[in-house]
């Protein structure tokens, strides 16, 4: 089955793909550096002339780009166009500090909501499908774009932001909505009220895009289970358009960036040198076809894979995987690398649940890593002794993982703080500065 | 011949005992028995109440992590030294004896011992023969 948006460009030829990136880019680097004095200022501050870039292979020259950046340029520092020709503002959802902006011309929000299509018809939307956008609306990008992308494809579109999720229900119900858009802890959330209500027999949905935040397989299959639906994941970041800049096709084995728009690189955290595909590292993105606010080599913070193996529906963007961490979350613990991503991993696979929290401290000159685990119904047992070696085997394997001791430290359910946005995931109690 | 243990993981933290004391009273429910085993870190608390079915459901309720064995609780009182006999008894019938905490009725002032054992009904038949008497669950609600 053909699920394309635009086949000719989902599956244009390596060759093609990089004749687009390099002279996109070319065309990017000059208008960036002729339009915003702060590119032309980080640009000469690195000795990097516009003339340097020729091809995609001088990429590594660009200096990077920080959320720091963007907070530093606030409001219009980064704005690559008139005040005029510009059409939209987004943001980011706030966290502390200055917010960062975006800004986007009309053709901006046209190729936004081109991208958005591809992933409503890599998850089989067509225009008989009725689309339910359950992701907020207004500064946060998840509502608008999927909105777009769905008006792009011809889908009756029902924007209902969100929220009210009795009303989200009812509709999904009476006007038979087909997919559904929204955060996957939303889509979990709807699944379980749908069926305390006992609706799931009455529904119609066959396929979910959720975004925006990080969710697991496991979490996956709980929500296809409970909605029955096929659930794609679909990746993207306010400061570079928003959801779109990558999205999973039915293979489910990573999300195909939209390299037509976007270049994608692997790089050392630490040290900013570019790692080969298939290398573990933090995701950078330098938009190539923005005209209001394009991003030269973006650190997302996100901890990635890009793998360019051939994939089975046909598509010749390169997959990166569900991000694993984020670079900024990475802990130097005895002179080790650790990243939360790992440890979830192992709890994960051993069947606890992915709620945990880190506690690093230095005792005697010595870091010392304490990992609080939440005690599960399945995990327990009348027997001290029973629990003990259970314990002992999830020290064992955290060992085998992150090749440090951690002490396992078993805490009552629900006692670690969930959090609305971001967990705290890591206490770092050391006195390193 | 035996008799329901609500076993419950317990953080070691101040206030976690008396928290799950609160909901046990709130819910009426009588403890007949306790024995706290634990490590550094956590323990496992074990009760003998009058309502067991009740017990867990309101444990869970509140968000206690909780698990329902059955165990022997042996009337010693009678028996001078009984406790210790029945120890021979089991490791002579080659039964694993995992743990045992003693209790005392109020009623009464009887003498019991709980005991968690791999094989209940080899524990169960061995003891009984050994003249040893064994409580069931309806006799304690009644103690
Ligand atoms: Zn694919």
């Amino acid at each position: 089955m053909e699920n394309y948006y635009q086949r000719e460009i989902e599956c244009a030829s390596p060759e093609q793909i990089r004749a687009w990136q390099d002279e996109r880019l070319v065309k990017t680097v000059h208008h960036v550096y002729d339009n915003v004095a702060y590119y032309r200022n980080l640009m000469d501050a690195k000795g990097v002339r516009p003339e340097d870039i020729r091809s995609r292979d001088d990429l590594y020259k660009l200096p990077f780009l920080t959320k720091d950046d963007l907070r530093d340029a606030y409001p219009y520092g980064l704005l690559a166009v008139p005040r005029a020709d510009a059409v939209r503002i987004q943001s980011t959802s706030g966290t502390t500090g200055r917010r960062v902006v975006a800004f986007y011309t009309q053709h901006d929000i046209d190729l936004w909501d081109e991208c958005c299509a591809r992933a409503i018809v890599a998850a089989g939307g067509t225009r008989e499908d009725v689309v339910q956008v359950s992701y907020g609306y207004g500064l946060f990008t998840g509502g608008p774009g999927l909105n777009g992308g769905s008006h792009k494809v011809g889908c009756l579109t029902l924007p209902m932001s969100s929220g009210n999720t009795q009303r989200q229900i009812q509709f999904m119900v009476d006007l038979g909505a087909t997919i559904l858009c929204c955060t996957p802890s939303y889509a979990a959330y709807l699944g379980e009220t749908i069926h305390e209500m006992g609706l799931q027999d009455q529904i119609q949905l066959k396929a979910g895009i959720f975004g925006a935040e990080a969710w697991s397989q496991e979490m996956r299959r709980d929500i296809e289970k409970s909605l029955g639906i096929k659930a794609y994941d679909i990746y993207g970041l306010t400061e570079i358009s928003g959801p779109g800049v990558s999205f999973e096709c039915s293979e489910q084995t990573g999300m195909h960036i939209n390299e037509d728009h976007f270049i994608a690189e692997i790089i050392d955290p630490k040290t900013g040198e570019v790692l080969p595909d298939g290398e573990k590292g933090e995701l950078v993105f330098t938009s190539i076809t923005k005209e209001a606010f394009p991003l030269l080599r973006y650190r997302t913070r996100d901890i990635c894979v890009l793998t360019r193996e051939k994939c089975s529906c046909g598509r010749t963007f390169v997959k990166m995987s569900k991000p694993m961490g984020r670079s900024d979350d990475m802990l130097i613990v005895k002179g080790v690398n650790v990243f939360p991503s790992q440890i979830e991993t192992v709890l994960i696979n051993k069947g606890y649940p992915a709620n945990y929290q880190i506690i690093v401290d230095r005792v005697n000159n010595s870091d010392r890593l304490e990992v609080q685990v939440e005690m599960t119904p399945e995990m327990f047992s009348d027997s001290v002794s029973a629990i003990a070696t259970q314990e002992a085997a999830l020290v064992e394997a955290l060992k085998a993982m992150l090749g440090i001791y951690a002490k396992v430290k078993l805490v009552a359910p629900k006692s670690i703080t969930r959090s609305e946005g971001k967990a705290v995931r890591i206490i770092d109690n050391r006195k390193l500065y | 011949m035996t008799v329901k243990q609500i076993s419950v993981f317990l953080e070691n933290r101040p206030g976690t005992l008396a928290a799950l004391t609160d909901v046990l009273s709130a819910n009426q429910i009588d403890m007949r028995a306790l024995s706290l085993s634990d490590t550094a870190d956590f323990g496992v608390l074990r009760i003998i109440v009058d309502d067991s079915y009740k017990a867990a459901f309101v444990l869970k309720e509140a968000g206690f992590i909780c698990s329902v064995t059955r165990v022997l609780a042996l009337a010693v009182s009678d028996t001078p030294g009984g406790f210790a006999k029945a120890v021979t008894v089991l490791g002579k019938n080659g039964i694993n004896l995992e743990y045992a905490y003693a209790f005392t009725t109020k009623k009464r002032g009887l003498a019991y011992m709980i005991l968690r054992v791999a094989d209940n009904d080899a524990a169960i038949a061995a003891l009984t023969a050994a003249g040893f008497t064994l409580t069931c669950q309806d006799e304690l609600v009644e103690l």
